[in-house]
């Protein structure tokens, strides 16, 4: 089923203001409700390789794959939407490409990149995620996160060592517990949740939500929701005003409106009709 | 011991310990390294090893060497540095022990990834070395395994990248690790000088208003002192004033036709506003103006 009428998506990536390389990569594919975000680490450029691949790879082999499955198929082992299984085996499948990439080849040794991944499919949306790139959901004038970081920092919070707002001030927020590309396997975090017509989803790096506070980015999100290519503009925009410490990149997806499955025999038969 | 790794097009050709005092680096076969290429002069270039320094030295070759990226004469080598001649690149893998200090001025923005298998390493390292400094570094590595115990028990980085993070990506075997375990803090708080979101910059430029000169609403003024406002009439005609460090901004944003500024459409790029510019949106006249 094709999403591109029902999802509106703008990206927009950007170097900040500091670094000479954007080692962010950000990909989108509205027809089959897939965007994925990607932060690379490593160095000389193999951070833009990392994310490079982790982008390509995963966007590529879903399409491929659903070019044969829907998403919303059940798998007769497991009795469950395959949805989950397919992200999670591309992701597994990026990771692996990336570790051996950098472990064949010397200028790649230790690359690898955080990442984001969101499907849309059934008025779902699944997401999995590795590191620290977030999703953020709007929906009727509220922002909430919706990833929890991979990171020391979320961790010490959690274990309650530190509080949100010392965190703000923490030295090591670039500290990340889980990354794709690192080791042999990985196993990312993957979670589904109901959409609603109206919602705007936040794909972003840290670039965005360590120099924007959450309020800047719901205020940008509230105000400039009608023209969704001009609110991620503006996301980096004021992350580079207010610094641009890091590489910035922003994934906006509105959904607008329903998109359940066609399921069934007359589902199959409508969906066959358009 | 330093070394040199050279690869031609991402293969990687060979390593080279830099085991002597000079290594030289030519095409012609009395060379140390010997690149057959013809790119390359017959004696381009040196590398002087003193104790753990080496400096790479360009012997006036004629088509120069380059070190990420830059031309050099003389360079002092760090680790992960790339030399480039010609088609081929020798990337520079120095001797580790990091002074600890230069390990804490490694880049704190990159993000790096945590291990607990290679924590392993590097106590196991620390504790080979035997040494008090590396009976130290064992000990603030293990007090961050407890700080952070209710985690995964985590600690000990795999710095990837950064050049100046001497530190990195040597091998993910053991150099790496002992380089890790100097003690690069991880303060549970530790208020650093916020990188973040400080608008300071904002507040340096004066404060602009708007002031309403036609329609029902004539004569109100209204303060631009969030980063953003919008204006308009939501379907029919919006426009978004944004503040910004170099002053304020008009950007379209949504209807058929973009507001004017002064009687001139602004387009769809952001317009840079100047005190006193006239702005007409949805039918409506106003006037922008600093408060000084």
């Amino acid at each position: 089923m094709d999403l591109s009428h029902v999802l509106e998506i703008a990206t927009c990536t950007d170097p900040g203001m500091v670094r000479s390389h954007n080692e962010d990569s950000v990909a989108a594919d509205p027809a089959h409700g897939l965007v994925v975000l990607a932060d690379g680490m490593g160095g000389y450029n193999a951070g833009e390789v990392a994310s490079g691949m982790a982008t390509t790879v995963i966007t590529t082999e879903i399409q491929q794959l659903l070019a044969k499955v829907k998403p919303y198929d059940i798998d007769p082992e497991s009795n469950k939407v395959v949805a989950g299984q397919l992200v999670r085996e591309q992701v597994m499948k990026a990771n692996a490409s990336i570790y051996h990439a950098a472990q064949s080849q010397p200028q790649y040794a230790g690359m690898g990149t955080t990442l984001v991944v969101c499907l849309f499919y059934d008025n779902k949306a699944l997401v999995a995620h590795l590191g620290d790139s977030r999703l953020y959901r709007m929906r009727d004038g509220a922002l909430k996160q919706i990833t929890r970081d991979h990171s020391l920092l979320q961790e010490q919070i959690d274990s309650g060592l530190i509080t949100a707002e010392q965190a703000k001030h923490a030295q090591h927020k670039n500290l990340v517990t889980k990354a794709l590309g690192i080791d042999p396997t990985v196993e990312p975090e993957i979670r589904e949740y109901e959409t609603r017509p109206g919602d705007i989803y936040l794909l972003c790096s840290d670039g965005l939500c360590d120099m924007v506070d959450d309020g800047d980015i719901s205020m940008t999100l509230e105000a400039l929701g009608a023209n969704l290519k001009l609110a991620a503009q503006q996301l980096v925009q004021m992350a580079n005003d207010n610094g641009g410490k890091d590489n910035v990149s922003v994934i906006l997806v509105r959904v607008q409106r329903e998109y359940p499955a066609a399921r069934g025999v007359v589902g199959k038969f409508l969906g066959w009709l358009k | 011991m330093a070394k040199l790794i050279l690869s031609m097009d991402g293969l990687v050709l060979k390593e080279i310990p830099l085991s002597k005092e000079r290594t030289t680096i030519g095409r012609k076969p009395h060379n140390d390294i010997q690149i057959d290429n013809l790119a390359v002069s017959g004696e381009h270039a040196v590398i002087v090893t003193i104790l753990n320094d080496c400096f790479l030295e360009d012997l006036g070759s004629t088509n120069g060497t380059l070190v990420n990226g830059n031309p050099v004469k003389k360079h002092f080598l760090q680790n992960n540095d790339v030399v480039e001649l010609g088609k081929y690149r020798l990337k520079f893998i120095g001797e580790a022990p990091v002074p600890a200090a230069t390990a804490e001025k490694a880049d704190f923005e990159k993000t790096m990834v945590l291990r607990p298998s290679a924590m392993k390493a590097a106590s196991e390292q620390a504790r080979a070395m035997g040494a008090g400094g590396a009976e130290a570094a064992r000990a603030t590595a293990a007090q961050q395994v407890a700080a952070s115990a209710a985690t995964a028990g985590t600690a000990e980085k795999e710095a990837r990248a950064a050049p100046p993070a001497p530190a990195a990506q040597a091998a993910p075997a053991a150099p790496a690790a002992a380089a890790m375990t100097t003690p690069t803090p991880i303060p549970a708080v530790t208020p650093a000088p916020s990188p973040a979101a400080a608008p300071a910059a904002k507040s340096a430029h004066p404060l602009g208003a708007i002031q309403i000169l036609s329609g029902g609403n004539a004569g109100k003024e209204l303060e631009l002192a969030k980063p953003l406002t919008t204006l308009g009439k939501p379907g029919v005609q919006v426009a978004v004033l944004t503040r910004r460090p170099q002053g304020y901004f008009i950007t379209h944003v949504e209807g058929a036709n973009p507001p004017t500024v002064n009687g001139q459409s602004i387009g769809t790029a952001p317009h840079a506003l100047k005190d006193h510019d006239v702005v007409e949106l949805a039918g409506v006249k106003m006037e922008f103006f600093l408060k000084g």
